[in-house]
């Protein structure tokens, strides 16, 4: 075997490896080089990963020679690809930005052990998209989470700790409903292949342990992709925890959550059983709209930007739930769209807040006053992003939002297309605060020492902004791999 | 240059002129320079297009497909080449007068300023040769986007307040009316290409037509269809070459640009005569038409007063397209070129009386006309052509749109047309007959310095267009021969 073939093991051995290695030589400088290699070699192997499962067929790889259903395997298809070059892709990116940023932001002594507990809260992100597992889902999903709770407490301010305690308890209910979940299905059937658990589940369908499992997972699944009612854990964690952090896990972690909702209601359990025999497709569209309208209405209110901007991540996951809730290839594309385009939204949106930290050292909208003068290309970034956000064209918001109405259109649902474009319309008066305030508010008096945030903070948050505008006017890529692996999920359970 | 290449340059040089107006910021005059020469060259170059189109088969030019099947594409026909040879004479003449206006003024951030306008000129450009409903909304969006540092220019309390609503109230009625129409009709048709005869087939239920026909003229906000028209007094805060060239031209024309594309090319006049919609939209162009007008009558402000008649005659154009005849569709259009030339004459004169006199309110101006003759003749020119008297431009639109009312019989609508140009005298020709004819009140005029008229660089663009509404006069004919071809498909059943 050449070690192509290993590539869907590699993506997830590298940082995983790399993590202890950081502990090891503990040392700032060491500790980011080691990340940002593992990220980038992991990114190089996502795409090759893309690459290979492009044609369509889909890679199994057997952990350890054992072959399923009773071994682990590792399956890498269109979806799982398409998620992985997003986590990976975006880890490097704020792998590049955290340099600058975690020294500012963490006690030089935790610093590389700060960057072991990134990597393993990336090595479980990916670990979740690459298995084909259930079990190994939850191992996975527990390895990011606990790492996650970690890098999440160094946040500077002191509400850090609160913050990844309340997503700790939160995480835990969730991650214990999801064992609960699988165990009933593990109970029926037997397996705990994904693709073996698909193929077995639609005769044992009509009994109580599966609709109860279902429900379990699905509760556990959307406390951790912040389904609103239960998305009160994340403007705390994301407005506390440090910049790196937050970019990184708004523009991974929840998508990630939305992938394995993907996984398991639309490919295992089956598109007829979940949006059909069961209610899911009313409830995530109930909630999905609920979720939009109330937090960005909520995320208007705010004064603490990275609270506005995790108020609006909620909302946006309204977008992909609704788009899932539709039950239709269009709605799954439309979600499947939005993970990618939202990833590249919030990360840019989120790098940027962080360079503001890092040179003005807080982010409410009083200490955004004026920055347009001080940190033209920062504040530039926030504006391109917030209209991304907003969904303007030609940005990537705009391609998602299309696809988004027109599924709801499809299915003559049009007041629901309605209440998507007042979504819209919520969001141009939160971006607006920023612009008002960035522009039109004069800097404080004393401030005027800082300056614009170094490039490589600013390279990582242009490119992302440059792959924003570029994803809006070319999308071969991005819709065309989300058409097909909507076509896979949603014909698979048809 | 072929066809083609002329499509990919005239988006292109605007932006260009952009960047370059950024690079050479600390140069003032080299800064200037570049915008008006690339205006000139922009005007050769979309006349040369003009010059040598075949209309059969127009070039194309496609500059990314965003969705399957539906691209930004550049195509261009009669209306478009109309509205982009007037935005783009008329944009190296404002910049002109914008060097006399802002120097005299000291404005700040003269830079962010033309880089402001020679985006939304590009913006405004590819608007014109949209090829298709996308292209037309992405360079909406753009056009709304880049005008709002215009609007914003003087970072006051108020800028801000206006910049809220103008954003707003465009972006409101764009996202929430004009893309779901959008969407709606691409679900249902397939297709969003301008076409002539429009998209949908005969077997569209009528009841959704009229609701998509009201949502495209409702969420082009642009056109300034009430109520949705706050947005234009308010964008009157920016600085006057902002107000004259954007919101009495670019921006503005956009917006009833959209709506008669979208009548003729997506709907077909056809279908919009046999759709209720067209009786809802006369009514409603009908009402603000009369409505603006009399709020204009009662606004002190010279800028309010013109913003609120744009208002007005912008609903002519909506009327026109309402009417769903031939010659109201060619009325409605030719309004576009008329009401242009003379009301941007108009907002050069109130900007050069700013400038030359620091006047704003109507009340104030009495005797002005004396020391400022050649402004106010001017002025006297631009409002005799807005109501539509010959020999002036604006005559031949009223025209064409009486015309056809008759044709589709509405009377109602005549009367309305009747009523608002008596109204655009009541509201126009005081302002040229206070300044002429009442002398100056006592004690005013007497300071140090005498008013003179403003300085040469506002003098002679509000000339020039003061001359080509008289021009346009002369040659309607070669207009009306010019955009026949559009109305053809109604006078061919």
């Amino acid at each position: 075997m050449s070690l192509l073939d290993h590539l869907p093991v590699l993506v997830v051995l590298l940082p995983l490896m790399s993590a202890p290695l950081c502990v090891l030589v503990d040392r700032p400088f060491a500790g980011w080089l080691i990340a940002l290699v593992a990220s980038l070699l992991s990114f190089a192997s996502a795409i090759g990963l893309l690459l290979q499962v492009g044609g369509g067929d889909a890679i199994s790889y057997q952990l350890g020679g054992w072959a399923p259903p009773w071994g682990i395997e590792y399956r890498i298809d269109l979806l799982s690809a398409f998620v992985l070059l997003i986590v990976t892709g975006i880890a490097s990116l704020v792998m590049l930005f955290a340099r600058h940023s975690v020294t500012a932001e963490i006690p030089e002594g935790r610093i590389a052990r700060f960057y072991a507990a990134l990597l393993l809260a990336f090595a479980g992100l990916a670990g979740i998209v690459a298995t084909g597992d259930a079990f190994n889902v939850f191992v996975f999903l527990e390895i990011s989470s606990l790492a996650s709770y970690a890098v999440i407490s160094m946040g500077r301010d002191r509400r850090a700790l609160n913050a990844a305690f309340e997503y700790l308890i939160m995480g835990t209910i969730g991650a214990t409903f999801i064992l609960i979940g699988i165990g009933f299905l593990y109970m029926m059937t037997g397996t705990l292949n994904m693709l073996d658990l698909a193929a077995r589940l639609p005769e044992v369908a009509d009994t109580r342990t599966v609709r109860a499992g279902f429900a379990f997972l699905t509760v556990g699944i959307g406390l951790k992709l912040a389904m609103f009612p239960l998305h009160l854990w994340l403007p705390n964690a994301y407005a506390y925890a440090p910049s790196a952090v937050t970019a990184f896990l708004a523009a991974t972690a929840t998508k990630v959550a939305v992938y394995v909702l993907l996984r398991f209601t639309l490919e295992i359990f089956g598109a007829e059983f979940s949006l059909g025999a069961m209610p899911l497709d009313l409830i995530l569209m109930a909630l999905g709209l609920i979720g939009m309208l109330s937090a960005s209405l909520v995320a208007v209110f705010q004064h603490n930007v990275k609270r506005l901007l995790a108020y609006s991540s909620v909302a946006q996951i309204g977008y992909m739930l609704l788009g899932i809730g539709l039950a239709s290839t269009t709605g799954a594309t439309a979600a499947i769209l939005h993970i990618f385009n939202h990833a590249l939204m919030k990360g840019a949106l989120f790098l940027a807040v962080g360079a503001v930290a890092y040179r003005i050292g807080a982010v409410t909208l009083r200490d955004f006053a004026g920055l347009g003068q001080r940190m033209p290309w920062t504040t530039a970034a926030i504006v391109l992003g917030g209209l991304s956000l907003i969904g303007v064209p030609p940005t990537v918001g705009f391609i998602s939002k299309w696809y988004l109405v027109l599924g709801t259109l499809e299915q003559g649902l049009w007041p629901v297309a309605a209440l998507v474009l007042i979504g819209s319309l919520l969001a141009v008066l939160y971006i607006w605060k920023l612009v008002e305030a960035a522009y039109f508010e004069p800097a404080p008096a004393g401030a005027d020492t800082a300056h614009e945030a170094p490039w490589s903070m600013l390279l990582p948050i242009w490119l992302l902004v440059g792959a924003n505008l570029y994803f809006g006017i070319d999308t071969d890529i991005p819709v065309g791999v989300a058409t097909q692996a909507a076509d896979a999920l949603i014909g698979s359970g048809r | 240059m072929t066809p083609e290449l002329l499509l990919t340059w005239i988006p292109l040089l605007p932006f260009g002129a952009a960047i370059g107006v950024v690079l050479a910021r600390n140069h003032p005059n080299l800064r200037d320079g570049i915008s008006i020469a690339a205006g000139v060259i922009l005007f050769v170059l979309i006349a040369a297009l003009a010059a040598n189109l075949d209309w059969e088969a127009p070039p194309t030019l496609v500059m990314a497909t965003p969705v399957a099947g539906l691209s930004l594409a550049l195509t261009p026909e009669p209306l478009g080449i109309l509205f982009a040879l007037i935005a783009s004479l008329l944009w190296p003449i404002t910049t002109v007068y914008a060097v006399g206006y802002m120097r005299t003024n000291r404005e700040h951030n003269q830079t962010r300023f033309y880089a402001a306008f020679a985006v939304s000129i590009a913006a405004a450009m590819c608007i014109a040769l949209a090829g298709n409903m996308l292209t037309l909304f992405v360079f909406y969006e753009v056009l709304s986007i880049s005008t709002y540092p215009l609007v914003t220019h003087a970072g006051t309390d108020k800028a801000k307040r206006a910049g809220r609503v103008y954003l707003g109230l465009l972006m409101g009625t764009s996202i929430g009316f004009l893309l779901l129409a959008m969407i709606w009709t691409w679900s249902l048709t397939g297709t969003l290409d301008f076409t002539a005869g429009g998209v949908f087939g005969d077997d569209t239920d009528s009841g959704m037509l009229s609701v998509l026909l009201m949502l495209y003229v409702l969420g082009t906000g642009k056109a300034a269809v009430m109520p949705f028209h706050r947005w234009l007094p308010a964008a009157m805060v920016a600085p006057t070459p902002v107000s004259a060239l954007l919101h009495a031209v670019a921006v503005v024309k956009a917006g009833v640009f959209t709506v008669v594309k979208v009548s003729v090319y997506i709907f077909g006049i056809d279908t919009i005569s046999a759709i209720a919609a067209a009786d809802w939209l006369l009514a409603l162009s009908g009402f603000t038409i009369i409505a603006a007008s009399v709020i204009a009558l009662n606004k002190d402000n010279l800028k309010a007063r013109l913003a609120y008649s744009t208002i007005s005659q912008l609903s002519y154009v909506v009327l026109g397209c309402a009417l769903a005849t031939s010659m109201g569709i060619i009325g409605g259009s030719m309004h576009i070129a008329m009401h242009a030339m003379g009301k941007i004459t108009l907002f050069f004169c109130a900007g050069a009386i700013y400038t030359a006199a620091h006047k704003t309110e109507i009340s104030q101006m009495d005797g002005l006309g004396r020391v400022m003759p050649i402004t106010y003749g001017a002025f006297l020119i631009g409002a005799l052509s807005v109501i539509g008297l010959p020999p002036l431009g604006g005559s031949w639109s009223k025209w064409f749109l009486l015309v056809g009312a008759a044709d589709a019989q509405q009377m109602a609508m005549i009367a309305v047309l009747l009523v608002s140009s008596l109204l655009n005298v009541a509201y126009l020709v005081p302002v040229a007959a206070r300044g002429f004819y009442r002398g100056p009140p006592s004690g005013a005029h007497t300071g140090h310095v005498a008013i003179r008229e403003a300085p040469l660089a506002c003098l002679v663009p509000l000339c020039l267009t003061a001359f080509g509404c008289l021009l346009l006069f002369v040659y309607a004919d070669a207009l009306y021969a010019f955009l026949l071809p559009i109305a053809a498909p109604a006078t061919t059943p």
